[in-house]
Parts: C-alpha cells; sequence; structure tokens
C-alpha cells in the first residue's frame, strides 16, 4: 500500500512537471500550427539562467524562477522573429528540420559558455523538507510542483476561454485571415501565445529540474518525451495534455519503479498503443 | 518523347559511373581512412532508404534507424552463430529489414502527419529498449561483437585495412542504386510520388494508397537492412547505437542536406555530412552540434530542396527564363 501511495504521488508530480513544460508546445502545436521540437531547449535555457542566478550569484528559489521566465523569454524574441516566423504554415517536415536545428545550436552554444556538467537549481529550505499530509509524508517540492501544474492549468483555461485575448486567439487559429480582416492583429497574437509558451516551458523547466535534470543534452533527450506527450494529448487542448501527462507519467514512473530493467519500453509501447486507437490524440481536432 | 527519355538515361549512366569514379577515388586517395568511408556506404544505403519512403512518399519518418538495426542485429546474430558468406548475410540484413520495414509501415501508416512521426520515433526507441533488453541475442549495450566473416567468394579475406569491405560496400551500394532508379521510374514509382502529392485524388483515381506505401516500406526496409549487415560486417560489431534515434534523426539530416526526393541528394547529403562530421567533431563535438545546427538552419531558410535542389535551380534556370515564372 505504502508503494502503491509513493508511485501514485511520484506519478502525479512528474505527470505535472512534464505539463508545465508541455503545454506550452501544445499551444504552440496546435493554435499556431508549428512543430516545436526546440520547445525542450527553451527549458534547458531557463534551467541553466535559474542555475546561475540560485547558485552562483546566491539569488532566491523565487528570484530564480521570474528571472529564469523573464530571461528565457527574451531570448526567444529574436528567434520567433528571425527564424520561427517563416516557418509558421510551412510543412511539418520543413519545420522539424528547423527547429532541430535551434536545438543542436542551443546545445552547442550553452555548452560552450557552461561546461559539460549537470547543473543543480538548489531548492530554499521550505521546499526541500517534507510534509506530514496526515496518511503520509511527501517532499514539500513534490506537492509544490504539483500546485504549479494545476494553477498552470487554471489559468490557461481561463485566458483561452474566458478573456478578451482568448477570444482573438482562438479566432486567430480559426481562420487567420477572416480574423486580420476583422480587425485582430493576428501577428500580435502569435507574438504573445509565442512568449507564453515559452515562459510555461521555462517555468517547467526550472520547476521541473528535480525529475528531468538540467544537463547539456536535456533539449535532445526529453525532445521526444515532450513531443510524445503533446501528440498523444492532442495538440492544442489543455484536457489532452493533462490527460496525457498523469497517463504517461504514471505509465513511465510505475515501470521504473517495478521494472526498472525495461528502461522507457513501457513507455513507448503504451505510446504505439494510444497512438494506434487515437491517431489524433485524446482531445485533438480533427483537420 | 523519345528523346528526352534518351536524355534522361544517358543522365543516369554518367551519374552512376561519377558514382563509382568518385567510390574508387576514395580508395586511391584515403587508403587508411577506407573504415569511414564503408561507413559512409552504410550510411548512404540507410539515407537511400529514408528518401524512398520520405522523398518518394511523402511520409516523414525518425525511427529508420530501427530498419538498419534489424538489418545489423539480423546478420550479426547469423554470422555469430555460424553463417559466415558476406553475400548471405547481406541478404539475411535485407530479408529482416523488409520485416521490419512490412512491420513499421503496418503501424506507421494507420496515422497521418504528426502522429504519424510520432510513431516513427516510438518504434525505433521500442526497438533499441527491446534490443537492449534481449542481451542473450543482441549482447545489450555491450554490443555484439566476434563477428567472424568468410571470405567474399571464398577468395577475398576481409583484412585489416578493410580494402574487401570498402569494396564489396561500394559494388553493394551501385547495385543497389542502379535497382533504386529503376524503381523509382516504374510507373510504381510514380504512383509513389502522386501519393505524395494528392492521396485522395489518386484514392479517387481508383488505386490504394496503404499497399503501395506499405510495398515502399518493404523496399526501404531491405535496403536499410542491407546498409545494416554491411555495418556489421565491416565494422565486426554491432552496437545498440545502430537502432537509436540519433542515427535516425542524423540520416534525415543527412537526406535533407543533399536533397529530399533525389537518389543522387541522398549519396551527397551523406558524403558532405559525414566528412564533416569527422573533421569537425574531432575538434569539438559541441562545435560540431552548433555546426549541424547552423546548417539545418541555413538549408530550411535558403534551399529548401537541399544541394541537389540548389544545383537544379541553377541548371533549369536558363528554361525557367523564358518559361517565365512557373
Amino acid at each position: 500500500m505504502q508503494t502503491v501511495l509513493s508511485i501514485a504521488i511520484d506519478a502525479f508530480a512528474y505527470g505535472m512537471a512534464l505539463f508545465i513544460i508541455c503545454i506550452g508546445l501544445s499551444l504552440t502545436m496546435g493554435l499556431m500550427r508549428v512543430v516545436n521540437l526546440a520547445h525542450g531547449a527553451f527549458a534547458m535555457i531557463a534551467g541553466y539562467i535559474a542555475s546561475y542566478a540560485a547558485r552562483d550569484l546566491g539569488l532566491g528559489y523565487a528570484v530564480a524562477i521570474f528571472l529564469a521566465i523573464i530571461g528565457t523569454v527574451i531570448i526567444s524574441i529574436p528567434i520567433e522573429r528571425l527564424l520561427y516566423r517563416r516557418i509558421y504554415g510551412s510543412p511539418e517536415l520543413t519545420q522539424v528540420l528547423m527547429t532541430i536545428g535551434i536545438t543542436f545550436c542551443v546545445i552547442g552554444i550553452t555548452n560552450y559558455f557552461f561546461g559539460p556538467t549537470l547543473k543543480t537549481i538548489p531548492l530554499p529550505g521550505s521546499l526541500s523538507q517534507p510534509i506530514d499530509v496526515g496518511f503520509k509524508t511527501i517532499a514539500a517540492h513534490r506537492l509544490f510542483v504539483m500546485a504549479c501544474g494545476l494553477v498552470v492549468a487554471g489559468g490557461l483555461w481561463f485566458l483561452i476561454e474566458k478573456t478578451d485575448f482568448g477570444i482573438k486567439l482562438r479566432a486567430t487559429v480559426d481562420n487567420a485571415a477572416m480574423a486580420d480582416a476583422l480587425g485582430v492583429r493576428t501577428q500580435v497574437v502569435y507574438a504573445i501565445s509565442f512568449a507564453i509558451a515559452i515562459g510555461l516551458a521555462a517555468l517547467g523547466g526550472v520547476v521541473g529540474a528535480e525529475f528531468l535534470p538540467i544537463e547539456p543534452y536535456y533539449a535532445l533527450r526529453y525532445m521526444v518525451t515532450f513531443l510524445v506527450v503533446v501528440s498523444v494529448g492532442g495538440a492544442g487542448s489543455i484536457p489532452g495534455a493533462v490527460v496525457a501527462c498523469l497517463l504517461l507519467g504514471a505509465v513511465d514512473t510505475t515501470g521504473r519503479y517495478l521494472m526498472p530493467e525495461f528502461g522507457n519500453f513501457f513507455f513507448y509501447a503504451a505510446v504505439i498503443a494510444i497512438v494506434c486507437v487515437f491517431p489524433r490524440g485524446f482531445f485533438g481536432r480533427a483537420q | 518523347m523519345s528523346a528526352s527519355t534518351d536524355r534522361r538515361w544517358l543522365r543516369d549512366v554518367i551519374g552512376i559511373a561519377l558514382i563509382i569514379a568518385a567510390g574508387l577515388a576514395g580508395y586511391w586517395l584515403f587508403p587508411d581512412n577506407l573504415a569511414l568511408l564503408t561507413r559512409v556506404i552504410a550510411a548512404a544505403l540507410l539515407v537511400l532508404s529514408i528518401d524512398l519512403i520520405t522523398g518518394y512518399c511523402g511520409v516523414a519518418t525518425l525511427g529508420q534507424a530501427s530498419l538498419f538495426g534489424a538489418g545489423a542485429y539480423a546478420a550479426g546474430i547469423a554470422c555469430v552463430n555460424g553463417i559466415t558468406e558476406p553475400v548471405t548475410l547481406i541478404l539475411i540484413g535485407a530479408v529482416a529489414g523488409s520485416v521490419a520495414g512490412l512491420l513499421m509501415g503496418t503501424i506507421m501508416l494507420r496515422a497521418h502527419g504528426l502522429a504519424q512521426l510520432v510513431l516513427s520515433i516510438a518504434i525505433v526507441q521500442l526497438f533499441h529498449e527491446a534490443a537492449n533488453k534481449a542481451s542473450a541475442y543482441t549482447g545489450g549495450s555491450d554490443g555484439l561483437a566476434g563477428l567472424m566473416v568468410s571470405p567474399l567468394f571464398g577468395m577475398f579475406a576481409f583484412d585489416l585495412w578493410g580494402r574487401t569491405a570498402y569494396l564489396f560496400g561500394l559494388a553493394l551500394l551501385v547495385l543497389v542504386f542502379i535497382i533504386l532508379k529503376f524503381v523509382v521510374s516504374s510507373p510504381f514509382g510514380m504512383l509513389c510520388r502522386g501519393i505524395k502529392q494528392d492521396p485522395i485524388r489518386i484514392r479517387a483515381m481508383g488505386s490504394f494508397v496503404f499497399p503501395v506505401l506499405l510495398k515502399m516500406f518493404v523496399i526501404s526496409g531491405a535496403v536499410a537492412g542491407m546498409g545494416g549487415a554491411l555495418a556489421a560486417i565491416s565494422t565486426q560489431v554491432v552496437g545498440l547505437d545502430s537502432v537509436s534515434f540519433e542515427l535516425s534523426a542524423n540520416a534525415l539530416v543527412m537526406l535533407v542536406l543533399g536533397g529530399l526526393g533525389s537518389l543522387y541528394g541522398a549519396l551527397v547529403g551523406t558524403v558532405i555530412f559525414m566528412g564533416f562530421e569527422h573533421f569537425v567533431s574531432a575538434i569539438n563535438p559541441f562545435h560540431w552540434m552548433t555546426m549541424v545546427g547552423a546548417l539545418l538552419i541555413a538549408v530550411v531558410l535558403a534551399a529548401p530542396g537541399g544541394l541537389s535542389g540548389l544545383l537544379d535551380r541553377f541548371s533549369a534556370s536558363g528554361h525557367r527564363a523564358k518559361r517565365g515564372k512557373a
């Protein structure tokens, strides 16, 4: 029973960390139709910034997260203007190649500046101790990740479904030319949603560093994981991303706990099964 | 009509002669690097196989190494178990690759677009884990070592410098290339290109799309499997990296660099990519990554048809100037 509980808690926390990173990718893929394989690269940049701020400069955890998000978004703006803007609406293969190229560049450049070692982001005392929740003690960091995930999911839902910006965004997605003609500044909408997606990647990269450690090949190692999660959930769907992250997080964590020698076997077996049954993902929209 | 067919024939004969000439030039110019050149040939077969399904059928894949690895492991296991005739080993690799291609095609063709790409990745990762797990047969992460291949035709032993392996590989590559030239210009090849451009219209014309694509997957698997078997024979080791996502992604990059939908492009891309990799990654592997990344971005932005597309554009610009913008 204890094992089941700890697996469940770890799986939930891991799923939430995945969710924070992947939902940004889901947005860019579902709403802007860009297969952004460099998404993990931005999470990695954020991790490096946070690690530098918290460990080398001695700033607080919250400040480090804030700096990481702002820094990553600032870095992403010229990249979006110069590179991504040219591949909106291109065939998938073109987008995949371009974003793999960006990922390689980010990996190479990051290593040139920070070296090939693993970077840690020191947790503050309040997050590194266990908390007693009645039936079990849980690491406070796990709870923090879960809370972050839930806040992000709720916040995004509110933003897309209930605000003015959300209406413009959905209009742009459905028919960019018509939205443009009706006075929606689609370029601005795209730029803002891209910034939000990158900001979420940054948040997820820092918060989830306990599960997905920050190291030089981070962007490449988890690129596939992120892409898989998004396509299983259905690009652009928040509930889909939640379900996919929790399900695949659970499969992965359970597999690692009970049969560690099989590695990622169960994860990818589950992916093939799900994609065969739901070719558009759980909540993907028909094209 | 017949004049243009004649010209195409002439072009292909010249092209194949050029490939043989370049291969033999490599043999004379780099006698100390024949092992590397043989690896290039094995990779070229892999890239050709991706070209068949991505370039000619429009099915993007990031998991082609699973077919390459199937051929490599099949040949390796057969060799360890006493079948040491090199031509037989290549055939075993081809059969294993086409069986894997059949399996992969059956799964991948269920989905479209992004889901298809994700499936291809998931398949190569599954193959990787399976090869890792079945260590009794594959040697797991240590790799399958100790392949003792008997002399080719009972006469030419596989020497330490890799001369036999290289010439054998070159002959295999030229043979496969000629066969593929026939395949892609056959009615079947034309149908594949039609499917790439508009599958719905092809269906409306009364052709079945799925079996055609599946057939191409099997052919592509045979080519990739031969590449894997060649790699196994020449290096005498089969490692887990022959069924990795990285190899699949690199091979796709080589193809795109050379030009999708052109068999020559596949060869050119492979040679340039692996040549660069050999020199630059020896200096610093991270600089290599930055360079590949920059190269990819440059190709996507500046030369979407790859190097061969660029060449075509230059040679066709004269015609196009007369006819106006196509």
